[in-house]
């Protein structure tokens, strides 16, 4: 599978690359130690919240910076000259993204089993499709055909930092306003969310099945998206 | 049998019209000598052939696949080294050669097997576990021609492969172009490399300004230079040097003359008359530069 083979090589570049780290690793850490300290919240719904920011900023650290890091390096052009579509490119670009969330997913997890949770087992198709609906994002975010970076990372702060508010990570969504209320639902991460919440135990918003099938929708959204848009930044990266 | 072939090529950058119209034909072990000045479409025309941008118009076939409705059965085959491009700097030799294999869609045995050959034979086999980072210019494009041949292509797209190269891995490289092509496999090159171009090139394409200026075997592009034999005169002091056909370089005259005696008379009569020493004089035959020289500066 050449789609495997293009992952396995973004698996080896750009794990390490500093945004990633930064912003899949050390940016869902604080922004939980943040949420939590001083507060006096039931750890089940801190376990939800912290789940849920780490699937969604690991898997949509990885696929933004490949396309800017590919133009910038000059590797672009060899890669393009291969007998591969560019849907297999972002497949590849896609499935590494969504690696890096899956193995990130596994820290709060255990964390939470540490704590003496077992969550239902639906949590584990939920972190699957999740993951791979917010790695489609983030190739969104990489769709703007400039080869640096920082340019990409700011985009896509400013379209994940609004998304954390307004996803009931932090509020539950019944206990938004209507207005409040309204604005969640056009983030994919209040879906994924509700599913944490009720998998850790407590009430979900929306039933578990309408989530699923609003998550899925969301993820061939932004793949159909992300490959349209790619055809032709990718070229304007050469 | 041809091997690649542009039919009308046209394309656009917005008002920037790149190619126009744009056709030639490249026969099955030929090496093909693609030539322009910068910005005249030499890139343009091989992102083309090699299935990277669509053309506007006109229609392309490589080893007998439309690159634009066979885009990934024409890239399987043939093997690439664009000009600006690089191998993955943290991976190793070893990782990026492995990584173009599977995107061919090789076996790991085979894929294995050519890489350790390819690497050996272009002296990097001691280094395929070192990370491409520390590689100088010469070894990274040595690699890079290891990956656009891993596949074992029928025909290679070879974009200023010698640029910038020390002696030894420049010639290690016109060396392996040429046993490519006796092998009976087609190269299209592009190169700036004058000496280069003629040293291994059956024919030559000349574009500029997104048009096919001529298509000629190196020697019949010589002859058309207005003569067969350039005549290179340096004075002592400065000397205006009125005769037809000469031409200031630097500070010598070159004269290109059907007759070199009777012009050689005359620049000798010249120097007489005007009291002008004569530092030296040479005789040589016109080189492909001349020829790609005067051809641009008739095109305008």
């Amino acid at each position: 599978m050449k789609c495997l083979a293009i992952a396995k090589k973004d698996i080896m570049m750009y794990y390490l690359k500093g945004p990633v780290v930064i912003f899949g690793i050390l940016l869902p850490l604080f922004l939980f130690l943040a949420f939590w300290v001083g507060r006096d919240l039931p750890l089940n719904f801190l376990m939800a919240g912290l789940l849920s920011m780490t699937v969604f900023f690991a898997s949509t650290s990885v696929s933004p910076v490949i396309a800017p890091w590919e133009g910038q390096m000059r590797t672009l052009e060899r890669l393009l000259v291969c007998p591969v579509s560019t849907s297999t490119i972002i497949f590849g670009d896609v499935i590494a993204s969504l690696s890096f969330g899956i193995c990130m997913s596994l820290i709060p997890l255990l964390l939470a089993l540490c704590f003496g949770f077992t969550p239902n087992p639906v949590i584990i198709p939920a972190i699957l499709l999740a993951a791979f609906c917010f790695s489609c994002l983030g190739l969104l975010f990489s769709a703007y055909p400039t080869n640096l970076p920082s340019t990409v990372m700011m985009i896509s702060s400013l379209v994940r930092f609004p998304l954390i508010f307004i996803s009931g990570i932090f509020i539950p969504v019944q206990e938004l306003p209507a207005w409040g209320k309204a604005v969640s639902m056009i983030s994919p991460l209040t879906y994924f969310t509700d599913i944490a919440r009720d998998s850790f135990g407590m009430n979900s918003f929306l039933p578990i099945y309408l989530d699923f099938i609003i998550l899925a929708g969301f993820s061939i959204g932004f793949l159909v998206s992300a490959i349209k848009l790619h055809e032709h930044a990718l070229l304007r990266r050469l | 049998m041809i091997a690649i072939e542009a039919e009308g090529l046209k394309k656009k950058f917005g008002d920037v019209e790149a190619l126009k119209c744009v056709s030639f034909k490249v026969k099955r072990g030929e090496i093909f000598g693609f030539l322009g000045p910068n910005g005249a479409g030499k890139t343009t025309t091989v992102r083309i052939l090699t299935g990277i941008i669509k053309p506007d118009s006109g229609k392309a076939r490589v080893n007998g696949y439309d690159v634009v409705e066979e885009t990934l059965k024409a890239k399987e085959s043939i093997g690439v080294l664009p000009e600006v491009s690089n191998a993955y700097p943290d991976l190793t030799a070893w990782q990026n050669i492995m990584l173009i294999a599977s995107l061919y869609g090789m076996r790991k045995r085979d894929a294995e097997a050519r890489a350790s050959e390819l690497l050996k034979e272009f002296g990097i086999y001691e280094r395929k576990d070192a990370k491409v980072r520390g590689f100088s210019k010469g070894m990274k494009q040595r690699l890079m021609l290891c990956m656009a041949l891993i596949s074992d292509p029928e025909i290679l797209f070879l974009d200023e492969p010698t640029s910038g190269l020390d002696v030894q891995s420049a010639r290690m490289i016109r060396e392996k172009i040429l046993e490519i092509a006796n092998e009976g496999r087609t190269v299209f090159l592009t190169s700036h490399n004058m000496d280069e171009v003629n040293m291994l090139c059956d024919r030559i394409a000349v574009i500029n300004k997104g048009k096919i200026v001529t298509i000629d075997t190196p020697e019949r592009l010589k002859s058309r230079v207005g003569g067969n034999v350039a005549i290179e005169v340096s004075f002592g002091g400065k000397v205006e040097l009125n005769m037809e056909n000469a031409e200031k370089v630097g500070d010598k005259y070159v004269i290109y003359t059907a007759d070199p005696y009777k012009t050689i008379c005359e620049v000798v009569d010249f120097a007489r008359k005007s009291g002008a020493e004569i530092v030296s004089i040479n005789t040589r035959t016109p080189t492909l530069e001349d020829a790609f020289l005067k051809l641009l500066e008739v095109e305008g």
